[in-house]
């Protein structure tokens, strides 16, 4: 459980770190809160000739709000430190609602959120969190900055949209919209671990209380997090009931995922997780968007 | 004897101030200049022909001290020692196959060493590691219980020509003909595994052989540092007398580090003295899952008999027990099975039948427990479903067939691990039942709750379990107080200790015979070099035989202080009274300290009496005629979401009788521990094996350990009927926790489900409780 040797540095600015990525490409990894790379080294499964520390850049540690009532939250913003946050719980409460749920708390005061992003874990929570929410990343590399929408930048299995020699700078959370209600739910064997099945649910109603968007992601359901279209299709246009979210809970576990089994979770434990899961997340997500939720169909 | 101010007393732990402090010494806190560090190649394949070996390239390594494999171990390379012998056993079969230092020719599970680094540190000689290039040619791999035995497996020790390990019967009566006589027979299939012991220290050992002096510490996580040092001794060729043996403090045993000699214990030292350089090898995690021993899988056929009121009339069972590559300790864990089954009740007739089979796994042996939750799963299990079918309440159908007080020492008529006859000491079950079922609120819970919750869709279970757990065998320990100048006492026994609270309840059992103070009698445990003579500490054995020791050694130190005193205070031994530590004539000023009689009964001057033995010293042994059978009842009470089958623990409340409490806040402990360890059992860990035997969750991340969120608040109340078998009336308690979990998860989740499942196996999982309730509902 000791890393195979590696060289170290500790690069000040963004520009030193891409100097560096450009230096060592495939051979370098990016050290942020390093919760999923230092065990992975230790076990050997990792044996990156080159670590480049960015826990010494300045100016990916910033919390900010956006005049449009985004929030703007840098690369190594520390997930205790969103958790915290004031600001996060007032402008995004999605994500305050899904952290406490990220690993534990000792791990939070470590793990970052763009780390947690740039891992692509799909059993991780802040992915899902990203999607339901159409929120982006900011990058940069060597040809400069560029936007990635989250549904792009969750391209598979512990992977990205992010190029070579590209670094995670920023995440860009959209601003809330009027009728807009969230909810995350997850079901783990312990709390802390890796959910079986996880949903992050984002509705908006209209004037009239009618269901207007519906993002359902969902996590630990493949090999990246996803949305469930069907499920979405039950909701938009459709007074919420308990009949409409009922259907997209099926829609959501029987047709939009394909989940893998494994020691923890069969294939038809997964489908029912979702199912409920989804279920119980919209409703609670229509509540908050001041939708009550009918018993009878729309 | 007086008052016993102390034992009894919730008294603060002695040890406590070390290790919250961060103060206690632990193996890897042992720090010797030029330590040179290990670690090991360990197989790859669960079983393969080991063609060759190449560590050439590891030795050019820079940092690289030493590199050895079974070739370069010359005579030392040997099979390890049959650790505990079977008991006889009338027609038993037992095919020994004990371990090997380091693979020859042969690997026979995943993580068997194969070859060992020694470099300056331990990064190099990891890296080394990856430098080393072995040939092993793969074979067919023995996984699982039944295919092991069919007659075309591959066979894993093909000098034995069979995995077959042990076959084992025992029986008492004529169960076929109980059977006849029968008003119902309840026969089911039921499975049970288990897993690691999960301690948060691994193994670790520290070897310093020193030249000059001829002499070789070892710091060992071991929980037997007495027959370590003699093991060692034996096959480095010194005396005893040049090896010591240091377990220092010791972050859990829970049985595996009970093993001897796992193959790094062998090596480290032998390495130390090749070298002349202190060698250290610490476990980590990833290999302790390969290289530590766990607890498995048994497969049970078992039917139980009953006449029309429920009343027992003869159990069946015919079992697999799944050995792992080598049988060094024997049948331990079985004939724990087959022995603890019977529980608290009659069983006038018995047949028990086992099968231990070799499999291309790790090795199991004892983790607390120790194969007695296998036997009471059964047992529960067959008693519920009995009770099930004959429309008896399952409280009700377990009174019946307790045994009554009058019933003791009850003779099982069969032979126990110890190699003595299963006899009961004693023991008193019905009034730990009522208290359990009063406690949980059993009628109002089924009367009232139950129904209530059900109506608001919720599914609530109640589950309500007995179990006897034997406690506390031969063959011995030791202890020597003795009481020094200032007037403290120092109790030295040979026990290993591994949180226990050894260092507060032998200095309890001490300080009442020497009226002084808990916290002024200092507990030295685990040095060869302060205590010669013992076993160890395993089979919830400690209290009941080294505190026995420690209370028959201060009984004579008692009697000389009482000697020595009358001569000094010119009183008679009858008028003088010890307290405080002070002796001190009845209804006087007239009084001496414990610590100028120390002086006195070690004089620099003047002549000492023929025959007399200087100072307050002395030493006393223990060895019981047999165990002392502990025992309990666990109930609890479960939510279960009907749609996503998580289940939570609503109540949880434990009545326990280890008869005599020595100290009820280390024993309610225990306790707690052994349930949080239940739990993980029951419900969380699992090891997974592939079919070619390749283990898939060897981490903390998919192997679960139950955490603070998952134990419930205990509900602990204790019935205590006194052991006959000790001076102190007591009975082991280490293990006792554990043991029923699984039984009581089993039923109260049935009972949640409303019988839509019946469960036959552990461990369970919310997945798995939702494939049995698909499985069922397909069923119907």
């Amino acid at each position: 459980m000791k890393p195979a040797p590696f060289e170290y540095r500790r690069p000040e600015t963004v520009e030193e770190v891409i100097h560096l990525l450009a230096e060592y490409g495939d051979e370098a990894k990016l050290l942020a809160g390093g919760q999923s790379l230092i065990p992975t080294m230790n076990f050997r499964l990792a044996q990156p000739a080159m670590l480049i520390d960015l826990n010494t850049v300045e100016g990916l540690d910033g919390l900010d709000a956006g005049d449009d009532g985004s929030l703007r939250m840098g690369a190594m913003v520390r997930q205790a430190m969103a958790e915290k946050s004031a600001l996060v719980a007032e402008r995004v409460p999605l994500l305050a609602e899904t952290l406490p749920y990220v690993a534990h708390a000792q791990i939070r005061n470590r793990g970052t959120i763009g780390g947690n992003l740039a891992h692509a874990d799909p059993r991780s929570e802040l992915p899902a969190v990203m999607l339901a929410l159409a929120a982006s990343v900011t990058v940069r590399g060597p040809d400069g900055e560029r936007s990635i929408g989250a549904r792009d930048f969750f391209a598979g299995f512990f992977e990205t949209a992010l190029e070579e020699g590209e670094l995670l700078t920023e995440v860009v959370l959209p601003p809330a919209v009027e009728g807009g209600g969230q909810a995350f739910l997850e079901v783990s064997r312990r709390l802390g671990d890796y959910a079986m099945v996880g949903v992050a649910a984002s509705v908006v109603c209209d004037g009239a209380g009618r269901c207007d968007q519906a993002s359902i992601a969902l996590l630990s359901v493949g090999s990246r997090p996803m949305l469930a279209e069907r499920a979405s299709a039950c909701l938009v246009g459709e007074r919420p009931s308990r009949a409409t979210v009922v259907a997209a809970g099926h829609a959501a576990g029987n047709q939009d995922i394909d989940p893998p089994a494994d020691m923890h979770a069969s294939v038809a434990y997964r489908r029912r997780l979702a199912t409920v899961l989804v279920r119980r997340a919209l409703t609670t997500a229509f509540e908050r968007a001041g939708c009550v939720i009918g018993e009878g169909a729309s | 004897m007086g008052a016993h101010p102390h034992v009894g007393a919730g008294v603060l732990r002695n040890e406590d101030p070390q290790l919250l402090t961060g103060r206690a010494i632990f193996v890897d806190d042992v720090h010797l200049a030029g330590t040179l560090h290990a670690a090991f190649l360990r197989s790859d394949f669960a079983h393969g022909r080991l063609l060759s070996v190449d560590t050439s390239a590891a030795k050019r390594r820079e940092g690289v001290i030493a590199v050895y494999t079974a070739e370069d171990l010359g005579d030392y390379w040997c099979h390890g020692p049959l650790l505990v012998p079977p008991p006889p056993i009338a027609g038993l079969t037992f095919n020994t196959a004990t371990l090997v230092p380091l693979a020859r020719d042969r690997v026979v599970h995943v993580g068997e060493p194969i070859a060992v680094v020694v470099a300056e540190s331990r990064y190099i000689a990891e890296d080394a590691l990856e430098d080393i290039v072995v040939d092993i040619e793969p074979l067919p791999v023995v996984v699982g219980l039944e295919e092991a035995l069919a007659p075309d497996s591959p066979v894993i020790h093909e000098a034995l020509g069979t995995n077959v390990a042990a076959h084992v019967v025992q029986q008492k009566g004529d169960y076929e003909a109980a059977r006849g006589d029968a008003h119902t027979v309840v026969s089911r299939k039921f499975s049970y595994d288990r897993g690691v012991a999960g301690a948060i220290e691994n193994r670790g050992i520290l070897a310093d052989w020193n030249a000059r002096n001829e002499e070789l510490t070892v710091w060992d996580t071991t929980q037997a540092p007495i027959p370590i040092r003699n093991g060692l001794a034996e096959r480095l060729g010194l005396l005893q007398s040049q090896v010591r043996v240091v377990a220092p403090f010791l972050g859990g045993g829970f049985g595996p580090k009970m093993m001897m000699f796992y193959p790094e214990e062998l090596l480290i030292p032998w390495i130390s003295m090749r070298l002349e350089r202190p060698v250290k090898w610490i476990e980590d995690r990833a290999e302790s899952f390969f290289a530590t021993t766990n607890e498995r899988l048994q497969l049970h056929e078992a039917e139980l008999a009953v006449d029309s009121e429920g009343r027992i009339l003869g159990v069946k069972d015919v079992f697999l027990h799944d050995s792992g590559a080598y049988d060094p300790y024997g049948i331990t864990v079985p004939i724990n099975t087959q022995c603890t089954l019977l529980g608290p009740y009659r069983v006038p007739n018995y047949y028990s039948e086992f099968t231990a089979v070799f499999t291309n796994k790790t090795i199991v042996t004892p983790v607390r427990g120790a194969g007695r939750q296998h036997g009471v799963f059964v047992m529960e299990r067959l008693l519920d479903f009995a009770a099930k079918e004959l429309g008896i309440d399952r409280v009700e159908i377990r009174k019946r067939n307790f045994l009554t007080p009058d019933e003791f020492p009850h003779d099982h008529e069969i032979l126990f691990q110890d190699s003595a006859p299963l006899v009961y000491d004693s023991g008193d079950y019905l009034p730990a039942m009522e208290k359990a079922a009063e406690m949980i609120g059993y009628r109002k819970f089924l009367d009232e709750e139950q129904p209530k919750a059900r109506a608001e869709g919720r599914r609530l279970g109640l589950g309500i379990v007995s179990y006897v757990e034997g406690t506390g065998i031969g063959p011995y320990e030791g202890a020597r107080v003795s009481v020094e100048p200032s007037g403290k006492v120092q109790l030295a026994t040979g026990v290993g200790t591994q949180g226990q609270g050894h260092f507060t309840t032998f200095a309890q059992i001490v300080a009442d015979q020497l009226g002084v103070d808990v916290t002024d009698v200092h507990v030295v445990t685990g040095d060869t070099r302060e205590f010669s003579w013992g076993t160890g500490t395993f089979a919830s054995r400690g209290i009941v035989v080294a505190g026995s020791a420690c209370h028959e050694a201060a009984i004579v130190v008692r009697k000389r202080i009482l000697s020595v005193a009358s001569e000094a205070l010119e009183a008679a031994e009858d008028d003088l009274e010890l307290a405080d530590g002070v002796v001190r004539v009845k209804g006087s000023d007239l009084s001496i300290s414990l610590g100028e009689l120390a002086v006195r009964a070690n004089p620099l001057r003047g002549a000492v009496a023929a025959g007399a033995e200087p100072g307050l010293e002395a030493t006393s042994y223990f060895g019981p005629a047999r165990g002392t059978t502990a025992s309990g009842v666990h109930a609890m009470i479960v939510e279960i979401d009907p749609e996503t089958l998580e289940v939570s623990i609503q109540r949880y409340v434990v009545v326990h009788d280890c008869g005599r409490l020595v100290n009820p806040v280390i024993v309610d402990g225990q306790i707690h521990g052994g349930v949080a360890h239940g739990i993980g059992n029951a419900f969380f860990e699992e090891l997974v094996y592939d079919d070619q035997g390749q283990l898939l969750n060897a981490s903390f991340m998919d192997y679960l350990l139950p955490t603070a969120t998952d134990v419930p608040h205990m509900e602990v109340a204790h019935v205590e009927t006194p052991s006959p078998l000790n001076p102190l009336g007591v009975k082991g308690v280490g293990e006792a926790g554990a043991i029923p979990v699984g039984a009581l998860y089993a039923q109260a989740l049935e009972d949640a489900l409303q019988g839509a499942v019946e469960i036959r196996e552990i461990p369970l999982s919310p997945g798995r409780l939702f494939d049995l309730v698909q499985d069922a509902e397909a069923d119907s």
